[in-house]
Parts: C-alpha cells; sequence; structure tokens
C-alpha cells in the first residue's frame, strides 16, 4: 500500500503536516466504521478494514522516521525487521558518551537542568540527521537510498535515546 | 452522478423514521440511561422520578433485586447484595481476592478461574450481574419511550481492557439488545460538551468515578474527536476513598475481626461521611454495632484529605504522563471536564485546577454526562442524523503484545494508537512437519508476560505439513472501533487460513455465552428454536434495508446485470424471510453477502473519491 497516494500526496519527505491531518479528518469521514452503523456486516467489516488503513497511513506519514522507512520500503528497501546496524564509529562513541550521561542523571547536583540539556542535545543532532535525510531521499540515485537508510538507523538510536531519557525523568517526577 | 434521488412516496427510500436508541451509563455505583427526544438529550427518569439506578443486585431465594431496593438490604445481606460488580468485570478470582479489600460474597470459581457469586439463585458471574443492571433502564427507556429499542450505546472507561469491554458487550447480549457501539466514558463527556460549546483545540477529560480513573486528552476539530492520549487506572475510585475511610474508623474504634453486617455499615456510613464533607468542613460518623451500642467520632475534612491525599496525588501523576504521550502541555489545554461522581470531592477539584492552571468546567451534572454524551452518539449510530459532522477517533489504552522466548512480551500494537486498527506479523515454524502453533496474547505496558494482564491463548491449526522454517504464517491482529481484539491467521505459502481457537483467559468462552443465553431463554421461557428463527428474519430485515439504502445512494456503481443478479438474490432473501427455516435465511443472507462483496469495495473507493473531489495532489 502506497500511503502518499492513499493521501493524495507526492512521495517526497517534506510533507505539510496540516494538510496531512485535514486529508485524514476527511479520510476518516468517509470509511469510519460509524458512518456504516447501520450497514450490512459485511459493509461494516470493510470500514474497519479501511480505517486500519488510514490511521496506519496517517502514523506512517506523521511520524519522520516510519514516513522515510515507507519512502525506502516504495523503493525495495526494508528496514523494518533488518538486522543491520549503524557502523559509523564516531556515532556509536557519541551515542555511549550519552547512555553514560543519562546513567550520571540521578547523582547529579540539578537533575532537570541536566535532563533538559540532554534533550536539547538530542534535539539538535536529530535535526542535523533530518536535513540531511530531507536531502538525501530526494535524490534518485540508488546510493543515496542506501545513505538515507544509513540516516533513517541513526535517527532509530536517538528515538530509543529519548525515550529512555524521558524514563529518567518520569522516575525522578514519580 | 446523481445529485436528487426522486422516489414514489411509498416507494423504496422509506420515509425517515426516527430510531429508537438509547445511552447508557453502566456505572460501579450508579447506572442512567438517557436519549434524545425532539433534539433535546436528557436522561430518563423511572416511575419515582429517580434517574440514577444504583449500581446494586440482590439475589433472594425467588427474586432479583435491583437498584434502591437492594441497596436497602444492603446492610442485612452483604453476601448475597452485589455492590460495584464493575470492578470484577473481566478480572479472576485471583486478582479479586490479592486486589481488594475483604469482601463479603461467597465465591466460586469457573473452570477459567472467573470469580461467580454464590447466591440463593445459583452461582452467577459478573456479566449476569450487570445485564441484571441493563435490564430494568431498558425496560425504563422502551417504556419511556413507547417501542422497541434499535440499539444502545453503552459507555466504558477509557481504560479498560479488552476482556472488560468484551463483558460488558456480552451482558447486553444476554439481554438480546444491539450494541451499536461501546463508547469511552471521557469521550463520551466530551461529547456532551463539545457539542454545547462548540470548542475548537485541546481539551482534557479528568474522570473519576465509583471503581476507576481516566485522563483523556482530546483534540476537537470541527466536529472530529480526536483522542490524541488516554491513561488511568481501572482500579482506582471513590471506592477507594470509602474504603480508607472505613480503615481509618475501624482503626479507631479499635474494632477487631468484624462481622460482614458490621463491615458494609461501615462502608456505607464511610460513604455517607465523604459525601458530607463535600460541603461541610466535618461531620460526625455513626454506627450500631450488634450489642446495641452506639459508636460516634468527628471526621474533618483535613482528616479525610490526609488519607486520600496520596491516591489524589496518583492521580495527578497519571494526566502528567497522559500529557506527555498526548505531547501536549499543560498550558495548551483550553478546558478541562470534570466527569463522575469522584470529582465533587473539593480536594479532588483544588488539585486538577492547579495542576492545568485553570478551573475545570462542571456546568453538567458529573454523574448525568457520561450518559448524556452517549446518547447523543447513540442518536446518530442508529441513523436519526445522517447529515451529523460528530466523528470520533478513540485510541487503544493498552498496548497489544504476544508472549515471546523466554516469557517475553512483543508489542504488536501500541498504547494510545488510533483505532481501528490492524497489525500483521509473521511467524515460521521451528520444527520439521509442525502444523500446529501456540500464541499466548497480553496486553499491558511492561516488559515480562508475568507483568501484563493475560488476554487469550489460542491456537493456529492446519499449517501445512512443511520443513522447519519454510512455513510462514501471516497473523493479523485487528482492533475495532469498540476496542475488541480478533486475531486472523493465513499461512502465506499455501494461501491456507488457519482455524484460530481464542480461549479468553479472563472472559467468558463461546461455550459459557451460549450456556448463559440458554439458561436466560429458559427462564422467560421462550422457544429457543423461534428466538434463533426470529433473530434470523430480524437480520435478514437489516442485511434488505441497508442494502436497499446502499443501492438508492451508490445503485450508479453497478451495470444493470450486476445490479439485477443481487435484486434477484434480495428478492430470494425477502421471501425465505417468510418461511421458518432459520438456517435457510442463514445460508440466504449469506449468498447475498458473498455477491454484494465487489459492491461493497466499490462503494468505500466511491466514498474515498467523493471525499477527495476537487482537490488535486498536495493542493498544489
Amino acid at each position: 500500500m502506497n500511503y502518499f497516494e492513499l493521501f493524495k500526496f507526492s512521495p517526497a519527505f517534506d510533507i505539510d503536516t496540516a494538510l496531512l491531518a485535514e486529508r485524514y479528518r476527511e479520510l476518516q469521514r468517509a470509511v469510519h466504521p460509524d458512518k456504516f452503523a447501520n450497514d450490512t456486516d459485511q459493509q461494516k467489516l470493510l470500514s474497519v478494514q479501511r480505517t486500519a488503513q488510514v490511521n496506519d497511513g496517517f502514523q506512517t506519514l506523521k511520524d519522520p522516521i516510519r514516513r522515510a522507512e515507507h519512502m525506502l520500503s516504495l523503493r525495495g528497501i526494508e528496514l523494518s525487521h533488518e538486522t543491520t546496524t549503524v557502523k559509523d564509529t564516531a556515532f556509536l562513541m557519541q551515542q555511549m558518551e550519552w547512555r553514560e550521561a543519562l546513567e550520571d542523571i540521578r547523582d547529579s547536583a540539578d537533575p532537570q537542568a541536566s535532563i533538559d540539556e540532554l534533550y536539547q542535545s538530542f534535539a539538535q543532532y536529530r535535526a542535523q540527521l533530518t536535513q540531511q535525510l530531507t536531502q538525501l531521499l530526494s535524490s534518485e540515485q540508488p546510493e543515496d537510498a542506501l545513505l538515507a537508510a544509513d540516516q533513517v538507523r541513526k535517527l532509530k538510536f536517538m528515538a530509543k535515546l529519548h525515550d529512555e531519557l524521558t524514563r529518567v525523568e518520569d522516575a525522578l517526577l514519580d | 452522478m446523481a445529485l436528487l434521488q426522486i422516489a414514489e412516496p411509498g416507494q423504496s427510500a422509506a420515509p425517515h423514521q426516527h430510531r429508537l436508541a438509547v445511552g447508557i451509563d453502566l456505572g460501579t455505583t450508579n447506572s442512567l440511561v438517557a436519549a434524545v427526544r425532539s433534539g433535546e438529550t436528557a436522561t430518563l427518569p423511572d416511575e419515582f422520578g429517580q434517574h440514577s439506578l444504583p449500581s446494586i443486585v440482590r439475589y433472594t431465594q425467588d427474586t432479583v433485586e435491583v437498584g434502591a431496593l437492594a441497596a436497602q438490604s444492603s446492610a442485612q445481606d452483604p453476601q448475597n447484595t452485589i455492590v460495584s460488580v464493575k470492578r470484577f468485570m473481566g478480572r479472576s478470582l485471583a486478582d479479586i481476592q490479592a486486589g481488594e479489600q475483604s469482601l463479603p460474597y461467597e465465591f466460586a470459581a469457573s473452570e477459567n478461574g472467573l470469580p461467580l457469586f454464590v447466591t440463593p439463585q445459583g452461582q452467577v458471574n459478573p456479566v449476569q450481574v450487570s445485564a441484571e443492571i441493563l435490564r430494568p433502564l431498558i425496560a425504563r427507556a422502551e417504556k419511556t419511550l413507547g417501542g422497541e429499542l434499535q440499539g444502545v450505546v453503552i459507555t466504558v472507561p477509557a481504560y479498560f481492557d479488552d476482556a472488560q469491554r468484551q463483558g460488558t458487550k456480552d451482558a447486553a447480549a444476554l439481554l438480546g439488545v444491539k450494541v451499536l457501539r461501546l463508547l469511552n466514558e471521557p469521550t463520551a463527556a466530551a461529547i456532551a460538551y463539545g457539542l454545547d460549546s462548540k470548542q475548537e483545540g485541546v481539551i482534557a477529560i479528568y474522570d473519576l468515578g465509583g471503581g476507576t480513573f481516566d485522563i483523556s486528552i482530546l483534540r476537537l476539530n470541527r466536529g472530529v474527536f480526536e483522542v490524541l492520549a488516554t491513561g488511568g487506572d481501572s482500579a482506582l475510585g471513590g471506592d477507594d476513598f470509602d474504603h480508607l475511610l472505613q480503615a481509618h474508623m475501624q482503626q479507631v474504634w479499635q474494632l477487631k475481626n468484624i462481622d460482614p453486617q458490621l463491615s458494609r455499615q461501615l462502608l456505607i456510613e464511610s460513604r455517607r461521611v465523604k459525601e458530607a464533607l463535600t460541603d461541610a468542613a466535618q461531620t460526625e460518623a455513626k454506627v450500631t454495632l450488634a450489642d446495641g451500642k452506639v459508636l460516634a467520632q468527628t471526621v474533618t475534612k483535613a482528616e479525610f484529605d490526609a488519607l486520600i491525599a496520596a491516591l489524589v496525588k496518583k492521580t495527578i501523576a497519571c494526566c502528567r504522563r497522559t500529557l506527555r504521550d498526548a505531547g501536549v502541555s499543560a498550558d495548551e489545554v483550553l478546558e478541562t471536564v470534570m466527569v463522575g461522581g469522584s470529582t465533587r470531592v473539593p480536594l479532588v477539584r483544588e488539585q486538577v485546577e492547579a495542576f492545568f492552571g485553570k478551573p475545570p468546567l462542571t456546568s453538567i451534572d458529573p454523574d448525568r454526562v457520561v450518559a448524556i454524551g452517549a446518547a447523543i452518539q447513540a442518536d446518530i449510530l442508529v441513523g436519526n442524523k445522517p447529515e451529523s459532522d460528530l466523528l470520533l477517533l478513540d485510541v487503544i489504552p493498552l498496548s497489544l503484545g504476544i508472549e515471546t522466548m523466554g516469557g517475553l512480551v512483543e508489542k504488536v500494537v501500541s498504547r494510545n494508537t488510533t483505532i481501528p486498527v490492524a497489525r500483521a506479523q509473521e511467524f515460521t515454524t521451528f520444527k520439521d512437519g509442525q502444523t500446529a502453533m501456540a500464541f499466548h496474547v497480553v496486553q499491558g505496558e511492561r516488559e515480562l508476560v508475568d507483568d501484563c494482564r493475560s488476554l487469550a491463548r489460542f491456537t493456529l491449526k492446519g499449517i501445512p505439513p512443511l520443513a522447519a522454517g519454510a512455513a510462514h504464517i501471516r497473523v493479523t491482529f485487528q482492533v475495532d472501533a469498540d476496542g475488541l481484539l480478533s486475531v486472523t491467521a493465513m499461512e502465506k505459502s499455501t494461501g491456507v487460513q488457519s482455524s484460530i481457537q481464542v480461549k479468553p483467559s479472563f472472559g467468558l468462552s463461546d461455550t459459557e455465552i451460549a450456556t448463559m443465553l440458554k439458561d436466560s431463554m429458559k427462564y422467560a421461557k421462550d422457544d429457543i428454536g423461534r428466538r434463533m428463527l426470529a433473530e434470523q428474519q430480524v437480520e435478514a430485515a437489516r442485511v434488505l434495508e441497508s442494502l436497499q439504502a446502499a443501492l438508492a445512494k451508490d445503485g450508479d456503481l453497478l451495470n444493470a446485470d450486476e445490479r439485477g443478479l443481487i435484486e434477484a438474490t434480495m428478492t430470494h432473501v425477502a421471501q425465505v424471510a417468510t418461511g421458518d427455516d432459520a438456517d435457510a435465511i442463514k445460508h440466504a443472507i449469506e449468498t447475498l453477502d458473498e455477491q454484494t462483496q465487489d459492491f461493497a469495495a466499490r462503494r468505500m473507493d466511491n466514498s474515498i473519491r467523493v471525499a477527495f473531489k476537487g482537490q488535486s495532489i498536495d493542493n498544489i
């Protein structure tokens, strides 16, 4: 299923999220089970399936990582269940440093300040990765697609790191 | 496309008829029924003018008492008077005995560990008790509205898991009532408020009922209610405030080894004290012992606040997490809506106001707001408002996962995913010639299976015997708009659809439901065969009616031949339905279903085309 087609978007990484949300609501109005509450069971089931597709499409296009994965998958590169990992040593070193910083938060003098600082560095680095990804995905070259896949893998690392930081923050607040 | 449908009077496109549908708030402490009548939505009172029906059921030798009548005997006959049955829904007996305060009931366990109340009328399960609460509400609605109901919307806490939702739906099924939708309580409250005030933006619904707590963050946009995130605790509510007060009084009075009667008396008095402290700074708690001795003690609001502070704080921590899940900050929230009787507790209001930084909305009676929202939704779903803009996009409150090696959980659908949702996962065989595979579905956020709720175990059978790893089985998990899970599986290389036997861990099995249905019919002295026939006839009429409407609306999607074929089969169904062969009717409906499959798909595609009409790609 090509979600760009479902939502009538050209397959570009840069996406107008406000327009996406509007299209999503229009599609929902067309297919949602509540619109078929009095219809035949067959129509209802179909409606559930279509709405599930629309929901998945929206989530996929809304989230930059999933959107990039979807674009790559349309180009024949599957990232969702792969075992390949990032080989960029500088990147991996940086990850290790950040992980250590995460562990040190608890003992720091001002944990919230350390947390905010980390959130900021994560955001900066992600913005940088995303910018490179946008460029790579706008290219038609197969080797650029492979490079884009690497950027996506790195973004996934960053997403995990971000989750862990929120967990640490949660533990502090509770 | 035809812009106008012209029909002879009395022919096809039947004149629009008002259909009867109601919203039911099946609450832990009180239940209500509401309906839309001539544009006005209101809860329906009973013949004594009471809107709330206490969710209390008492079983005696030959009667089942429900509501106020049962409440009167609650202190004298606690063993057979079941209160707050909603807390038992979808739970195992072990869960209940581990978690709850001392309960006065005599329990037995069902085959798969469900709690059964031992009553003078035999063993009853929580689904049956809930059906007893629904029964007078439905009778009240049919009497007030003057006809049979076409459907109901029943509300459930947003945080209810699959087993709890299924149990609620089963309760309605026992009464033969069509459930149009299970609606999340906070969403229902948002409908009740949202339609009145026509808000656009983010709102928070804080719902503290008798037994459950929910917090939902919604975005309102031109009639679309999109739930961004929901959180809560399905075992935290005003009842816990009562229990804390009760424990406090027991301690103050040095009461040990109390009998069930005194325990119930203490609980009832605790509730009264809690309610009195809503407006008063202090009140006197009083109980009478078996020997006639009266104990009395003054309880201040400050004492009560200190007792419940930790629980209220827990709800606020939950609000904070849910806001983060929704990706919004507290100051982006335009309005906070208060739902549930327990939001009358002053400390709760104070803390919620402090957290969100604005006074919460309380203009609609917090006890009735959920039923009112459900009634509005029921009116739309049953087809009385075809032009309505209202659309609810709800989410799954807890992640769904499957057990993998080492007792770990692999998440299949994460929490706060908009429903309906479908996810496919691929599995492969690990032994040569393997023809079956076992799965365990759980719900929850933790990584270990033991820390999550077990939903169902099922076995895939009929896998073609191939070498290890050669069979690829695609399992699809689908959650519908009610938040209920269904599972289908297919072996990819052969296309063989595998059969799945789902054995709900804490729900009722299909056989149990069938037996309960049979029993309920026996009590009604109804003939099962006749009931089955009537059901198929109703189904045939429903299918024909919906198809006629579909043909009137989208008939131009079919060519003359296709339409002729469908109409011929429709005539056949109509004919068979006048007979008395239930199986033949069922078969005829199935044939019609098969024949209209393509039409159904075209209608769906067309519906999307119409939605996007006039929009070019990207709107550039």
